[in-house]
C-alpha cells in the first residue's frame, strides 16, 4: 500500500470512512475542526448521513439515537464540546450501544486554550458521565495509530455494544505525516437483533436507559459490569521500548508518550538503562503491566500534558512498591524532550525522596522553574 | 341472566393493532391517552406499524413506549428532536416521530426542536401542552398563562419575574423549514376529530419527504390543575384556546396539495 501525507484529524476521519461509519454528527470546535470539514465533504459523496448539529449536546443525541439502528456511527469533538456530550454518553453507555467518539483534547479547564493537552484523562477514563458504566479508551501516538486506533474502536465498540473514545489531542490532531489507510469495508447491511429498526415481521423492540425498578437497574448494571471484566482481561493494549534491560522506566500515552521516547533515546546514549511504557488503551488500563513491573524497575516517572492524571492508576497498580515520580505540564504547556531528559537523570540518580505524593513533589520542584 | 348473543353483535369500535393491550399509567382524566390513540390509528389506517420508529421523551410520557406496539427508543430530557434527526439520517424510509411535554419540548429541548424544525427533518413532532410539568408534580413550565398558580409560581406566574408563556407552533411556524405546524385541542369531539386529520396530514408529510411537521395538542392535567377532568376540559376552552388560538400555523403549498 502507498502513504499518504495527512493531517491527523482528517486521517482519523478517512479511517472511519474505510471503516464503515454510516453517519457522522458533529460541531465546530478547535482542534478538532478539519474532521468535521473532512467529514462534511466526503460523507454526502458517498451517500452517507453528516449532519452539522446545533450544538455537542445534539450532535451526540443525533449518535444516540443513530446508534439505535446498530450502524456504525461517531462524533468528534475536543474538550469543552465533550464536556457538553458527558450526558448524551452515559444513556448511550445505559442503552448499551456502540458508538465512536473522537476527543482531539486542548488545554483548559474552562474555555481554555486551543493548545494540545491531556486534561481529559480523568473525565473520559473515569466517567465523565453519570452512573456506573466505563467507556474503552484508545490513546494515538502518530497519524497512522490514530488510523489504525480509529478503525479499531470501531470493531470494539460493535463487540462490546459500547461507548469508544479515540482520545488524541491538538497536536496529533494537527500535525502531518505519512501514514497507511486501511482499505475499504463495506457498509453494514444487516442489523443487529436489538436494533430498532422498524418491527416489520417481529415484534417491537424498545430502547431505553430507564428502569425505575432498582433491583432491574441493578442487574443491568451488574451486566455492565461484568462486560468490563471481560474487556479488562481481553482488550489491554500497550508498547513498550527499550524495556528488556531497563532500570527504570518512563510512561506516558498518547503525544506525551511520544516525545518522552526522544528523552528515553537521548537518555540511553548517555548510558541510563530506561526504557518506555506507552498505554495504548488507558481505559482498561495495563494494570497488570505495571503490577509487574513493580517488582522489577527501580524507580517509575509518569510523564503527562495534565496535573498527573494517569498518575493516579499508575500509582494503583505499582502499590508503594517502587517509587514513582511524576513530571507534568498544563494548560496546553507542552513539555520540551529536554525536560524529560532532566527528569530521568534526576530519577536514575537515585535515592529519590519519595514522601509525600509524587504530584506535591512535582509541584514542589515546579517552583524552581517559577511555576 | 338474560342470554347475551354475541354473534349478532358488529364491532364497531376496538383497539387499534398499534397499541397494546394494557393499562396506561396516566392519570384519570389525562389527555395522553386520547393523544396516543389517535396517532395510533393514523399509523394503522397508514399500514405503518412495521416501519414506524417512535420517540419518547422525559415527562408523563416517557413510558409512552410502553403502549405503543412499535419500535420506540426513549430520549434524554428535549433531545428527542436530535435523536429522531439519528435515526431518519439512517433510516429514510422509516416513519419517525416524536413526543414531547411543553417542558421537554419548549424549555429544555427548544434548541434541539427550533434546528430540526430549521433543517426541515424529514420527522413528525407531537407537542403535548398542558402548561405545566406534569411528572414532577406541576411546576411551572414556558407555557404557563400568565398569573397560572403551579408548585413553583404558588402565587400565579408573575410575568415581571418569571417572563411569558412561549408559543411553539407561532414561532416554528416562521422557520422555513417547517411544513406543517398546526395546533389542535383535545377537549371535545369536534377538535379531537381535527386533531386526527392533522395527524393524518403530518404523517402524509413524511410520507411524501416534505419535511418537518409538528402538532401542537393542549391538553389537560386534571391532577396537577387540582380540577376534575370536566372543569380541566372547560378551562383549556376558556383559557388555554384564547391564549394558543387553534389553527394551521405553517402549510406549505405542497402540503395544502394533500387530500384526505
Amino acid at each position: 500500500m502507498t502513504r499518504e501525507m495527512m493531517k491527523g484529524n482528517e486521517a482519523v476521519a478517512e479511517a472511519a470512512i474505510r471503516a464503515g461509519v454510516t453517519a457522522y454528527f458533529g460541531y465546530p470546535i478547535t482542534p478538532q475542526t478539519e474532521l468535521l470539514e473532512y467529514m462534511a465533504k466526503r460523507m454526502p459523496e458517498l451517500g452517507r448521513a453528516f449532519v452539522q448539529a446545533e450544538s455537542e449536546l445534539a450532535a451526540i443525541n443525533m449518535v444516540y439515537g443513530a446508534a439505535c439502528t446498530g450502524q456504525r456511527i461517531m462524533s468528534s469533538s475536543s474538550s469543552p464540546g465533550v464536556s457538553l456530550m458527558m450526558e448524551g454518553v452515559s444513556y448511550i453507555a445505559g442503552t448499551e450501544l456502540p458508538a465512536v467518539l473522537i476527543d482531539v483534547m486542548r488545554g483548559g479547564p474552562g474555555l481554555g486554550n486551543i493548545a494540545p493537552a491531556q486534561g481529559d484523562y480523568n473525565q473520559i477514563v473515569h466517567g465523565g458521565g453519570h452512573g456506573e458504566y466505563h467507556a474503552i479508551v484508545l490513546a494515538p501516538a502518530s497519524i497512522q495509530e490514530s488510523v489504525d486506533l480509529t478503525v479499531m474502536a470501531f470493531d470494539l465498540a460493535e463487540k462490546y455494544r459500547s461507548v469508544v473514545v479515540v482520545l488524541t489531542d491538538g497536536s496529533i490532531g494537527q500535525m502531518m505525516e505519512p501514514c497507511e489507510l486501511p482499505p475499504f469495508k463495506a457498509l453494514k447491511t444487516e442489523f443487529p437483533d436489538w436494533a430498532t429498526t422498524g418491527a416489520d415481521g417481529r415484534s417491537k423492540r424498545i430502547l431505553t436507559s430507564i428502569n425505575l425498578d432498582p433491583a432491574a437497574q441493578e442487574v443491568t448494571n451488574f451486566r455492565l459490569m461484568r462486560r468490563w471484566q471481560e474487556i479488562q482481561a481481553n482488550e489491554v493494549r500497550y508498547k513498550t521500548y527499550f524495556m528488556e534491560d531497563a532500570k527504570f522506566a518512563v510512561t506516558g500515552f498518547g503525544s506525551c508518550g511520544r516525545l518522552a521516547l526522544s528523552a528515553v533515546r537521548a537518555a540511553r546514549a548517555e548510558g541510563i538503562p530506561v526504557g518506555l511504557i506507552r498505554p495504548i488503551t488507558i481505559s482498561p488500563f495495563p494494570t497488570d503491566l505495571f503490577e509487574e513491573l513493580s517488582h522489577k524497575l527501580e524507580a517509575l516517572l509518569v510523564v503527562e500534558m495534565n496535573n498527573g492524571q494517569m498518575l493516579e492508576d499508575v500509582l494503583l497498580a505499582t502499590h508503594d512498591q517502587i517509587p514513582v515520580d511524576f513530571y507534568g505540564r498544563m494548560g496546553g504547556m507542552v513539555p520540551f524532550p529536554d525536560e524529560v531528559l532532566d527528569e530521568i537523570r534526576r530519577v536514575a540518580k537515585g535515592n529519590l525522596d519519595t514522601a509525600g505524593h509524587p504530584r506535591d513533589r512535582w509541584l514542589q520542584r515546579m517552583r524552581a522553574k517559577n511555576l | 341472566m338474560a342470554e347475551y348473543d354475541v354473534a349478532s353483535e358488529t364491532l364497531v369500535y376496538e383497539r387499534p393493532d398499534t397499541l397494546t393491550e394494557v393499562s396506561t399509567h396516566y392519570c384519570p382524566g389525562c389527555t395522553h391517552g386520547v393523544a396516543h390513540r389517535l396517532i395510533a390509528e393514523v399509523l394503522e389506517e397508514m399500514g405503518l406499524k412495521d416501519k414506524t420508529i417512535g420517540v419518547a421523551s422525559v415527562g408523563c410520557s416517557v413510558f409512552s413506549y410502553n403502549y405503543f406496539d412499535f419500535d420506540f427508543v426513549q430520549s434524554p430530557h428535549g433531545r428527542a428532536p436530535a435523536m429522531a434527526t439519528g435515526i431518519k439520517r439512517v433510516l429514510p424510509d422509516r416513519t419517525v416521530f416524536t413526543y414531547q411535554g411543553d417542558g421537554d419540548m419548549a424549555s429544555i429541548g427548544m434548541g434541539e426542536i427550533v434546528h430540526a424544525a430549521a433543517r426541515g427533518e424529514n420527522i413528525t413532532v407531537f407537542f403535548i401542552n398542558n402548561t405545566n410539568y406534569g411528572m414532577t408534580g406541576g411546576q411551572m413550565a414556558p407555557t404557563t398563562l400568565p398569573g397560572q398558580k403551579t408548585t413553583s409560581s404558588p402565587n400565579g406566574r408573575d410575568v415581571e419575574s418569571q417572563g411569558y408563556p412561549i408559543r411553539v407552533a407561532e414561532m416554528l411556524s416562521k422557520l422555513d423549514g417547517a411544513s406543517y405546524v398546526v395546533r389542535r385541542a383535545l377537549n371535545d369531539p369536534k377538535n379531537i376529530r381535527q386533531a386526527k386529520k392533522a395527524i393524518r396530514t403530518a404523517f402524509e408529510v413524511q410520507q411524501r419527504g416534505l419535511g418537518f411537521s409538528m402538532i401542537e395538542l393542549l391538553s389537560i392535567c386534571p391532577t396537577n390543575w387540582g380540577m376534575t377532568p370536566v372543569a380541566a376540559l372547560q378551562w383549556l376552552e376558556e383559557k388555554m384556546i384564547t391564549y394558543y388560538p387553534l389553527g394551521d400555523y405553517k402549510v406549505n403549498p405542497a402540503v395544502a396539495e394533500i387530500k384526505l
